[in-house]
């Protein structure tokens, strides 16, 4: 019999269907998935099941049979004494997910504490205890810690623990490891394996990211605008997918895809972009702190560049060298080309992560792309309109488009339009500082073909920052990988890609998610 | 951390040189004669020469300079001058408000942070939403109430109408009731509105879905995590409004004839007493910088997020 049988499940916003009818289960101890882009009601989906759908969700229709129990039909008294005991949730963010004024190990005797589990010494007991299991150095200590004093892989392994300290026989793991640096989200999800196979728990995995799903999950369930598009054990799924939506969120997926490295012609070109023993020092305190150490590299015009590294490893503070939006320590930056002061800015501009935080909400797209035109006073007003349109045309937006505002956009075309922005004033650098990472595998891939062809058209030169190796791989032609500042690594992106000599970069590439076991 | 304190407690000092300052310049030039108010009185008898000798003996001739180093030194030695409309030394008259108004202020300011943590909490407990906009817009309702308009109401209410408080007579706890609610009201309503704004925030933070996936009641929940994390914006607010109490304080001591600082202030602004004026006000300057220097110190005890900071 299942653990958990979920049937003909329908939930509302307001009234407005976001989960229209899915059927699933998982059995005890098994590794469920539950894969979907944004808005495909995954999320939706497991917080229906442990009961925390937020105040303007109703269930519509449908069991949620845990055992013997329906739990759509539970009061929501009677699903506080459930959460916790019976099924834990580990969430999606870290950083946030915890308390910030309660030590640690007061958050995690908490769960014993609210279901009555042991008298004080007890639970700090088995709070010291836990804290061990899921591999926490010196977990004395770090239970008298506060959240912030622990790194973001830290607080993942604190809230796994908060999931599985009463032995729930389900675990929803919604989006665990999407906050993660590769190397951690390799290891937080081997913890979560490694606790199945102990404790026998089942794993309700929720994740956007395919690879993951793929390597971690016993059978798949995809998702698309509320409906399950398909089913069934992850390798035979991975193997012949029969809906079209997975086997394009197969080719769209970068870890799964097996695209051809992109190679520069080998004739010669100048330098577009010349970094030459950049270093930066920030003061804490009275040591100063090198964030960037050294860095050198040049990048060929009409060519993309990769820098790679975890968070921390000084190749933002490396983009904003680029830029000029920070001074350097010492070492220097060559754009040939670019000018100075704000011709400058004419010829290298940024493309952020967020779009929808670097695109004004109160400007409609036709101002925002045309922004940069009026700054440099280009133009008249029928000129500037015109090459709105024309500029939308370049990034595939309908013309349509020119007169909404950025929350009426979706992530991809917001991205889009940050794009346009960039490129109204011609520049010859593009610095794209995570410019895909925040996006869907499907809308990630159209807007890397996107870049690819600006250029191929334009003959632009990119400096494509990114945490994510199977997105670099597929957009750059070489690549330096950075750790604690230095460059560890450099060369051609076959070469990084195929024979890396660096171990930091082999421990990298080990992280990726390897699709079939 | 001995720095930070350091830096703050320098900062104090600054803001209290400042507010004497200020105010001892502004009651320099405000028009009107302290002395002539005093000894005009035709029933003393006393003639133009005899009261220009009186200002004389007070102002004893020195330039204005080293009148207000004069004075600001005797303010850092305790000794605060001589009332010109009594003659007695601001240190006694102070000594003898100053109980009334802390028992005033400090009851006052206690029941303003009850009403504001009832109000804010009750909202955020309950489920329907035309109860919750109801509790919220009380605050808005208090904070535009006037303070003599309050005072006079409750006094007609529960003295005159119900009888329930004595009006005069009865015992001193019975003679707090009603200025107390009367100072409290105003002052409860900003900080009411900005615990319910925290509270709302705080709860919206992705810290609290998780604390309910452990089995959490709503209670539990609001109680020992929302409450903590919304302190710190509402005792910043509760800080600010301390300056209110004593404001409050002049209106509604007047009111209810009480004797404190307020009244003091009244008779003091009345009779023209620049040095009464000037010791009040740098009161209530040690006090507000005071509270807000304990405000500031108490951040990093409630976040531990604070003690890293400088």
């Amino acid at each position: 019999m299942s653990l958990l049988d979920v049937r003909d499940l329908a939930v509302s916003y307001d009234g407005r269907r976001a989960v229209e009818g899915i059927s699933f289960t998982v059995d005890p101890g098994e590794v469920v998935a539950l894969v979907g882009e944004s808005g495909s009601g995954k999320s939706t989906t497991a917080h229906a099941v442990i009961g925390l759908l937020p105040g303007n969700a109703t269930v519509d229709r449908g069991r949620i049979l845990l055992g013997d129990a329906d739990l759509a039909t539970w009061s929501a008294r009677r699903m506080e004494a459930l959460r916790g005991a019976q099924i834990g949730l580990v969430p999606q963010d870290p950083a946030n997910s915890l308390n910030p004024v309660k030590t640690i190990g007061a958050q995690v005797g908490e769960v014993m504490r609210i279901h009555g589990r042991g008298d004080r010494w007890e639970i700090r007991r088995q709070v010291v205890e836990l804290l061990t299991r899921v591999g926490l150095p010196d977990p004395e200590t770090r239970a008298r810690q506060y959240p912030h004093e622990l790194s973001g892989g830290m607080r993942q392994r604190v809230l796994i623990a908060i999931a599985i300290a009463l032995r729930p026989r389900l675990v929803i793991a919604d989006e665990p490891t999407s906050a993660l640096d590769a190397t951690v989200q390799r290891r937080i999800l081997d913890l979560v394996d490694d606790l199945r196979a102990e404790f026998g728990t089942a794993v309700l995995l929720v994740t956007h990211d395919l690879g993951v799903a793929a390597s971690r999950s016993d059978r798949l369930v995809v998702m698309k605008a509320g409906r399950v598009e398909e089913q069934g054990h992850t390798a035979a799924v991975l193997a012949a997918p029969e809906a079209a939506y997975t086997a394009k969120l197969l080719r769209d997926a970068p870890a799964l895809s097996v695209r051809e490295y992109r190679e520069a012609e080998p004739a010669p070109r100048e330098p577009a972009i010349v970094l030459h023993d950049l270093v930066k020092e920030f003061r804490l305190g009275r040591r100063p702190f090198r964030a960037v150490d050294r860095v050198s590299f040049e990048v060929p015009r009409g060519t993309t560049h990769a820098l790679v590294g975890e968070s921390g490893s000084g190749k933002t503070t490396t983009a904003r060298m680029v830029v000029r939006f920070t001074e350097p320590t010492s070492g220097t930056v060559t754009i040939p080309g670019a000018g100075e002061g704000r011709r400058f800015r004419r010829h290298v501009q940024l493309v952020h992560q967020n779009p929808y935080g670097s695109l004004d909400p109160r400007q409609s797209v036709a101002e925002i792309v045309a922004e940069p035109l009026r700054n440099f006073r280009l133009g008249d007003r029928a000129a500037r309109a015109a090459r709105v349109a024309e500029l939308l045309d370049r990034v595939a937006l309908p013309r349509d488009l020119a007169g909404r505002r950025p929350r009426e956009l979706s992530g991809g075309q917001r991205q889009r339009v940050a794009i346009a922005r960039a490129l109204a004033v011609e520049p010859g650098v593009l610095v794209l500082d995570e410019a895909v990472s925040a996006l869907d595998v499907t809308v990630q891939a159209q807007i890397l073909d996107l870049l690819e062809q600006l250029q191929r058209d334009l003959g632009l030169t990119y400096l494509f920052i990114s945490h994510d190796l199977a997105v670099v791989r597929q957009i750059s032609h070489t690549v330096s990988v950075m750790s604690e500042g230095r460059i560890v690594e450099s060369g051609t992106t076959r070469q990084v890609f195929t024979e890396p000599g660096a171990p930091y970069t082999r421990e990298l590439l080990a992280a990726i998610p390897e699709p079939v076991r | 951390m001995t720095r930070y304190v350091m830096f703050r407690a320098g900062q104090a000092v600054l803001v209290l040189w400042a507010a004497f300052t200020a105010a001892y310049v502004l009651l320099r030039l405000l028009p009107g004669d302290s002395i002539l108010i005093k000894f005009q009185n035709p029933e003393l008898g006393l003639s133009p020469q005899q009261i220009a000798e009186i200002r004389a003996h007070y102002d004893g001739g020195a330039s204005a300079l080293a009148t207000y180093l004069d004075t600001l030194s005797g303010f850092l030695r305790g000794s605060l001058g001589y009332s010109i409309d009594t003659g007695t030394p601001v240190t006694e008259r102070l000594a003898e408000a100053l109980p009334e108004t802390a028992k005033l202020a400090s009851a006052g300011f206690g029941l303003a942070v009850l009403i504001a943590v009832a109000i804010a909490f009750a909202a955020a407990s309950s489920r329907s939403s035309w109860i919750r906009g109801a509790l919220l817009s009380v605050p808005s309702l208090f904070v535009s109430v006037p303070v003599f308009w309050l005072g006079i109401l409750l006094i007609q209410v529960f003295s005159f109408r119900l009888g329930l408080v004595p009006v005069i007579g009865g015992s001193a706890a019975q003679q707090l009731i009603l200025p107390v609610l009367t100072l409290a009201v105003p002052i409860s309503a900003p900080i009411a509105q900005v615990l319910a704004r925290a509270v709302d925030q705080v709860r919206a933070q992705p810290f609290v879905p998780v604390v309910a996936a452990k089995g959490a009641s709503r209670q539990w929940i609001l109680w020992r995590h929302v409450a903590r994390n919304a302190t710190l914006p509402a005792l910043t607010m509760a800080g600010l409004v301390f300056g209110e109490l004593i404001a409050g304080s002049v209106v509604t001591e007047t009111v209810f004839g009480r004797n404190g600082i307020g009244r003091l202030t009244e008779q003091a602004v009345n009779a023209q007493d620049t040095p009464v004026m000037l010791a009040v006000v740098v009161l209530a300057a040690v006090v507000f910088v005071l509270v807000n220097l304990v405000v500031d110190l108490l951040y990093p005890v409630l976040d531990p997020r604070l003690k890293a900071a400088p």
